[in-house]
């Protein structure tokens, strides 16, 4: 059982090496299937794993050796099994072999596939330690190495610069954000004196701490998920991480990397627990984000970014159910969105893979024909990240939606659903500009429309399957039907079963659907009529109206940060240059050189090479010392 | 007795020391340095060290001395070849040896309170004591003076050769 | 022979040596014949020997007339390669002045 369970990570890592090392050398057709057969591998083991908890087993604590020890500080190469570390398992490697899969025809023919799959790997590897660790310096671990692959990946195509500057911008706002996990480990070490959590979590009540300091810790760990998990105020490197293959977008950007932060929280979630304040920042931060970035979601025109920002709001959302305290709510949303949100980047990599690189919506339109199968995938998961009723997206949103009322009230009730709304509209609009009306880009595009090939529609049609079954994981109780709220039942092992949501009367949920599915679908037939039936196209920028302006301007996040923080810190930058270090520290140094070579220049003098003049300096030396002696 | 010996030993060499120091040819320079040589030599046999003077007699009145006489002959100087010093620095130097002198005796005062012996042993300077100690206690440091000597040897040679190829 | 140890001082010995070898480095500082340094050099050795024999015998130790011996040693070796040295510098330059001689300068 040991070697199955190491074996989950270290078989990508393995394919990540030797695809790595060898794979230049490799034909394409085994550097795919060496990538994918790993993770697919993985997969069933995770697969078995789960079936072994599901069926009632503890969860297995495994140690493969002592990674540190220093005096007390001791850390542990283990893997923690349990509910919630095979649940994360199951959603990396189930999503990420279709994405394996896909991507064997997308990047079919580029000069570094073999690259791309090693780097690929590589992130399941990270990923998986990352979820699989049994303390947080194992998560810290996986949590840095997703952030390297994420900047590998994001820049892919490292020729093109600007696709490199998108991928430092990843790796330095994941990094701000590591700070603060990095803090509050260290915070957590200080007081636990351990970091396993087990440790941590049956040391908590007995030590009875200050809510001051698990707030404290809570907010630290929080500020990693931030950045993790691209929330405001370090979401801006999301939507530039679109840079990178579309796959990657896929499978890191959606589905699983971004999740790293609902995680981090859901393992954490006994802290939380006793930080209220905590919980609530978390909350508002996730719903603000929910709201802002759907708004921004509105007005954008690249297919890749409306689905960053998309998938930015979804993350919002997740906290806000993290923030109700209502863990499985979340780890549910995660479930389906990765579905969904995978579904809906690899279709829109199809689209761009039969415009030949084109991702602007206003040069598509009508595409429905020439790609049946994307347009019939896409339809589904639109619809399913839409809410409406029935589909996985439909039955995730209301059991966040249902938490917030009973936890907070109706007005983050109304902020959560509106949330929910823009979603609804964004993606619909998306999907009618793109897939309706009648093509708009050039005819050389359009004499190449083509269907993708079917290593790339095969997962679409596996991922649209699970996006409309995806529900089925946690049904409501409300429906009195066996099954329901499967998830929370198998995840409270691991998260607890709070769920606020149970305070609530049947109808009060029953009302709380219906607006919700009501305000999604209105949504829908809105953006339908908008743009399916008239058929208008956004607009271009200088055609926008003011309050659209900021939309397209993405609230000018990046502008503010810009003159904030970049332009300052360059400013203080130059000026250090010209005093600190050319002024101040070079001269130093020059000055130091200098005076010694003057100092040198007179003391030369000194040394005229004539022996007497050093044989009276001797005596009048003697001399001094016979003095000494004598005084 | 001994002490107007001494005394008379004493005056003679720091005169032909001077002498040998103040003279500008080099030839009378080279003798003087050798009758201070004899003095001291005299010194030696007043301490009771007759071994160390005759060899001190031999070494340096006999090699040393008739070494640099003959280079001195060899390389044919003369008084007017004889470079000179400026008078500022003749003077200074004047006093810095004076200085010098007034300092070492100042520092090495209190030899009187050196706990000297009333008699002391007449053997000490024999030969035979002498060779006892040289080949007993010293003859690590005898066999090295040995090396050096050759070293010297063969380093002179080497120098004196006209071309070194 | 003459009680020396009982007549003379010790004091009279150092103040002896002492004048010769200041006389030494005197000669040193005055002369520019490189041939009179070397000799001047000698003088001082032998002040010092003076010294070491005295106190060899005022103290009854053999060690010090030892000594002497090795400082001879030295300076036999020391007169036979500055002398080589010096009839090397001769024939190179013609000129045993050591003022000529600064080629050490830096």
């Amino acid at each position: 059982m040991d070697i199955l369970i190491a074996l989950i990570p270290f078989l990508p890592l393995l394919g990540a090496a030797l695809n790595g090392l060898v794979g230049a050398r490799l034909p394409e057709r085994v550097v795919g299937w060496l990538g994918s057969g790993t993770v697919l591998l993985s997969f069933l083991f995770s697969v078995y794993l789960f079936a072994h908890l599901h069926g009632g087993a503890e969860p297995i604590r495994t140690t493969l050796y002592t990674f540190l020890a220093v005096d007390s500080f001791h850390v542990d190469f283990a893997f923690l099994i349990d509910p919630l570390s095979v649940w994360m398992m199951l959603i990396v490697t189930g999503v990420g072999f279709p994405i394996h899969v896909y991507s064997i025809g997308y990047m079919h023919g580029d000069a570094g596939f073999w690259r791309f799959f090693a780097y690929l790997n590589l992130f399941i590897f990270s990923m998986l330690l990352l979820v699989m660790g049994d303390n947080l310096v194992m998560l810290f671990f996986g949590w840095e190495g997703v952030g390297l692959c994420s900047y590998l990946l994001i820049g892919f195509w490292y020729d093109n610069r600007a696709y490199g500057k998108a991928a430092r911008k990843a790796f330095i706002m994941n990094r701000i954000g590591d700070l603060g996990l990095l803090l509050g480990l260290f915070l957590i070490f200080d007081i636990f004196d351990s970091f396993a959590y087990a440790d941590i979590f049956s040391r908590l009540p007995v030590l009875r701490l200050d809510p001051a300091v698990l707030t404290i810790i809570g907010l630290l760990l929080f500020v990693g998920a931030i950045g993790k998990s691209a929330q405001i105020p370090l979401f801006t490197w999301l939507p530039d991480a679109m840079a990178g293959p579309t796959p990657v977008s896929a499978l890191i950007h959606a589905a699983t990397m971004v999740t790293a932060g609902i995680y981090l929280v859901a393992r954490c979630h006994p802290i939380y627990s006793l930080a209220p304040t905590a919980l609530e920042v978390v909350a508002f931060i996730g719903l603000l984000t929910s709201l802002v970035a759907g708004l921004i979601a509105l007005c954008q025109n690249d297919i890749k970014k409306v689905l960053a920002y998309s998938t930015v709001s979804q993350l919002g959302l997740m906290f806000v159910a993290l923030g109700m305290g209502a863990y499985a709510a979340a780890m549910f949303h995660v479930t389906t969105h990765a579905f969904f949100k995978a579904l809906l980047f690899l279709g829109a990599g199809s689209v761009i893979h039969a415009l030949g690189g084109e991702q602007d919506i206003r040069r598509m339109g009508g595409l429905r024909r020439a790609l049946p199968v994307t347009y019939w995938t896409f339809l589904l998961a639109t619809l399913a990240i839409s809410g409406v009723p029935l589909l996985s997206g439909f039955f995730s949103k209301d059991e966040i939606l249902a938490n917030t009322f009973a936890g907070a009230g109706t007005g983050w009730w109304v902020l959560s659903a509106l949330g929910g709304g823009l979603t609804a509209l964004y993606m619909s609009r998306l999907l009618f500009v793109t897939f309706f009306g009648n093509f708009r880009g050039t005819e050389e595009q359009r004499a190449h429309l083509h269907e993708s090939p079917r290593v790339m529609t095969i997962p679409l049609v596996v991922l649209a399957v699970l996006s409309v079954a995806g529900g089925l994981l946690n049904l409501p109780h409300l429906l009195h039907v066996p099954g329901a709220e499967w998830l929370a039942h198998f995840l409270s092992p691991s998260v607890g079963e709070s769920r606020p949501a149970h305070l609530l009367s049947a109808q009060t949920e029953w009302l709380l659907m219906g607006a919700a599915s009501l305000l999604a679908l209105s949504a829908i037939a809105w953006a339908y009529w908008a743009y399916a039936v008239r058929q208008s196209v956004p607009k271009d920028e200088a055609a926008l109206s003011r309050w659209e302006r900021v939309l397209a301007g993405k609230f000018y996040f990046d502008e503010f940060y810009d003159w904030v923080i970049v332009r300052p810190v360059e400013r203080l930058s130059q000026l250090l240059h010209y005093y600190a270090d050319v002024w101040a520290i070079d001269g130093l140094v020059n000055g130091v050189g200098t005076a010694v070579q003057r100092i040198g220049v007179e003391f030369r003098r000194l040394q005229n090479g004539n022996i007497e003049y050093y044989l009276l300096g001797m005596v009048v030396g003697a001399v001094l010392l016979f003095l000494s002696l004598w005084l | 007795m001994t002490l107007a010996v001494f005394l008379t030993l004493a005056i003679a060499s720091v005169i032909f020391a001077l002498l040998m120091v103040l003279t500008k040819n080099p030839v009378h320079s080279v003798i003087f340095l050798l009758l201070t040589f004899f003095a001291i030599a005299g010194q030696y046999v007043l301490l009771n060290a007759q071994f160390l003077a005759v060899v001190h007699i031999i070494v340096y009145a006999g090699a040393v001395m008739v070494l640099f006489l003959f280079v001195l002959m060899l390389l044919n100087l003369n008084t007017d070849a004889e470079p000179r010093q400026t008078a500022r620095w003749k003077l200074a130097a004047a006093i810095a040896s004076g200085m010098l002198l007034l300092t070492m005796v100042g520092a090495l005062r209190g030899g009187a309170e050196l706990p000297i012996p009333e008699t002391s042993d007449p053997h000490v300077g024999l030969v035979k004591n002498l060779g006892r100690v040289l080949f007993t206690d010293f003859v690590v440091p005898f066999e090295v003076a040995g090396i050096l000597f050759l070293a010297a040897m063969v380093g002179a040679v080497l120098l004196a050769k006209r071309e070194i190829r | 022979m003459l009680d020396v140890v009982k007549t003379v001082p010790i004091d009279y010995y150092l103040w002896l040596s002492c004048a010769l070898f200041c006389i030494g480095v005197f000669g040193v500082l005055i002369r520019r014949n490189a041939l009179v340094v070397l000799m001047c050099v000698e003088l001082m050795l032998n002040a010092v020997n003076l010294l070491l024999a005295a106190f060899s015998t005022y103290l009854s130790d053999a060690q010090g007339q030892i000594l002497v011996f090795f400082i001879m040693v030295v300076a036999a070796a020391e007169a036979a390669v500055g002398l080589g040295i010096l009839v090397m510098i001769f024939r190179n330059t013609h000129t045993t002045d050591i003022y000529l001689l600064d080629k050490l300068r830096g």
